[in-house]
């Protein structure tokens, strides 16, 4: 069975909404999609669709766009449910089960401070079992990072700094304002070493992709537009000790790269550019070695010598990352993508990667659960 | 008729009493591959074995592996207070608060030594109004 790719794909710019159900948000991003790749949903053999807030989204996203009576099926993955929906419309595609398969990934997210179960036995446990909200547990990942090989503050804050720049080029992005590094590093304490401005933003969105298998994408003369999927790999969390008291993002990301590198034959060296994981900036850092983007320790002096900001050695986040751009949780893994096929179909404008053929994207969502896909431009 | 009071209720399942009546933190081991953890599940999650996860009591000595001081939390939870990963001399790891520290970067070690310490489980009670003891990390 030869390649799948994208031929549509779109996000609808993120935003806080207010009585817009995810459905209708989802829906917008899959008709953009559509629209984009030349077929409506009559053409459609399968739809997947991902909230990890909402119920029954497949069918409801289905209600939106046209009732034809095909297969469909919600997907809930943490932070990689929009890569998983993804993923399995890829599958479909590639076991001949539909010639063209359709992504969905939307999110009205919950306000105020995420956190984990927080309640045992009768009583709550934030700020007795030490504290489940995500700022601290990524606080502590950073901390990690810092006991290991001395990792700042002022590192950590200067990936916000850089992300937040890139999303002035961001259209879609929530966020599209500057952030110098003491404002970053003076912002509200939120959980140390993480302030308000060094956390992604809660904010609603969507993002959608159709996908065809290679005879398809040439029969309808779609290649101009189409985007090669070189990789893409999923990954849960070997045993630890300390997991899931600490909750370990290093190890799942690695094992998801090592399989998206050894399934597409490439490495780190060949990627143009890279959208990961940023839900809080802590995060970045981390990535940047469990990606192989740079050996062990060395993230703090990536971000120092500015080798992953836009014209840097290998960009990271350009879009403004989750950091800027915002993080509606199923909607990211698609809206990732969506970012890698503008640069490699040359129509990122302001924050375009030159000359960029191969992107990769990562999630990695609490439980813990990581997607890698690497993409590649078709023409 | 005498007048009991209830014992406080352990805020976590794997914190138990003894014999005597002092809590300590349960711990779990794996008879076929020795992984070590708090949880209880059917199966080992490091070798799938079934009914191979032992009882021990954990030890109540460790060092700090990592933390982060808390400022924002849930409405009622008071703070800063700091956000403890702890590696107990056994090779469990349990997480919690780190008190009898001023919780500044410049006054926490990483790799200090710690002590488990139990206390009442910071004057919190159920709906029936019932108390709760848990475990609490202090500089050794």
């Amino acid at each position: 069975m030869g390649d799948v790719y994208i031929v549509g794909i779109d996000m609808v710019k993120f935003s806080k909404t207010a009585g817009v159900g995810p459905e209708v948000l989802g829906a917008e991003a899959a008709l953009n999609a559509l629209e984009e790749a030349q077929v409506t949903i009559r053409d459609i053999d399968t739809l997947y669709a991902g909230s990890v807030f909402s119920m029954n989204i497949a069918q409801r996203v289905q209600k939106q766009l046209g009732q034809t009576g095909i297969p469909t099926a919600s997907v809930s993955n943490a932070c990689a449910t929009g890569a998983t929906a993804f993923r399995e419309a890829m599958f479909s595609v590639k076991a001949g089960a539909a010639k063209i398969a359709l992504a969905v990934g939307c999110e009205v997210m919950p306000r105020g401070l995420l956190g984990g179960a927080g309640d045992s036995e009768g009583i709550t446990t934030e700020g007795l079992m030490g504290s489940a909200t995500m700022p601290a547990v990524f606080g502590e990942a950073g901390q990690e990072h810092a006991a290991k090989y001395g990792t700042t503050f002022a590192q950590f804050a200067k990936v916000s700094v850089k992300n937040h720049h890139h999303s002035t080029m961001n259209p879609k992005s929530i966020y599209q304002k500057e952030t110098p590094l003491e404002e970053v590093m003076q912002s509200e304490m939120i959980a140390y070493p993480i302030t308000k401005l060094m956390c992604s933003v809660n904010v609603d969105g969507a993002a959608a992709a159709v996908v065809m298998g290679e005879e398809e994408v040439k029969r309808r003369g779609l290649m101009d537009r189409a985007v090669r999927v070189r990789a893409s790999a999923l990954a849960t969390d070997p045993f630890q000790t300390r997991n899931p008291m600490m909750h370990d993002v290093n190890s799942v990301t690695q094992l998801a790269a090592k399989w998206a590198y050894e399934q597409s034959g490439l490495g780190p060296e060949d990627l143009d550019l890279v959208e990961l994981h940023d839900c809080f900036a802590t995060a970045e850092l981390l990535h940047y070695e469990n990606l192989g983007l740079c050996g062990p320790g060395e993230a703090g002096r990536m971000i120092d010598d500015g080798e992953t900001a836009l014209g840097g050695r290998i960009p990271v986040n350009v879009s403004g990352g989750l950091l800027s751009k915002g993080h509606p949780i199923a909607a990211t893994g698609l809206a990732n993508l969506y970012e890698l096929s503008c640069h490699l179909r040359g129509t990122a404008g302001a924050r375009q990667v030159s000359g960029a053929r191969i992107g990769l994207a990562h999630v990695v969502g609490l439980g813990t659960v990581s997607a890698v896909h690497i993409l590649e431009k078709a023409n | 008729m005498s007048e009991t009071v209830e014992r406080p209720r352990p805020a976590m399942p794997f914190i138990k009493y003894n014999e005597r009546g002092d809590p300590f933190v349960e711990g779990r081991r794996c008879s076929v591959c020795k992984a070590v953890m708090t949880a209880n599940p059917l199966a080992c999650p490091s070798c799938g074995a079934r009914d191979s996860l032992a009882p021990f009591a954990a030890s109540d000595k460790g060092v700090l592996h990592s933390y982060s001081i808390v400022f924002r939390s849930f409405p009622g939870v008071q703070t800063p207070f700091i956000s403890a990963i702890v590696d107990l001399e056994d090779g469990v790891t349990l997480k919690g608060v780190l008190r009898g520290v001023e919780p500044k970067p410049e006054a926490i070690k990483f790799g200090q030594p710690v002590k488990v310490v139990f206390d009442d489980a910071l004057g919190r009670k159920d709906r029936e109004g019932r108390s709760y003891i848990s475990y609490f990390f202090e500089p050794a």
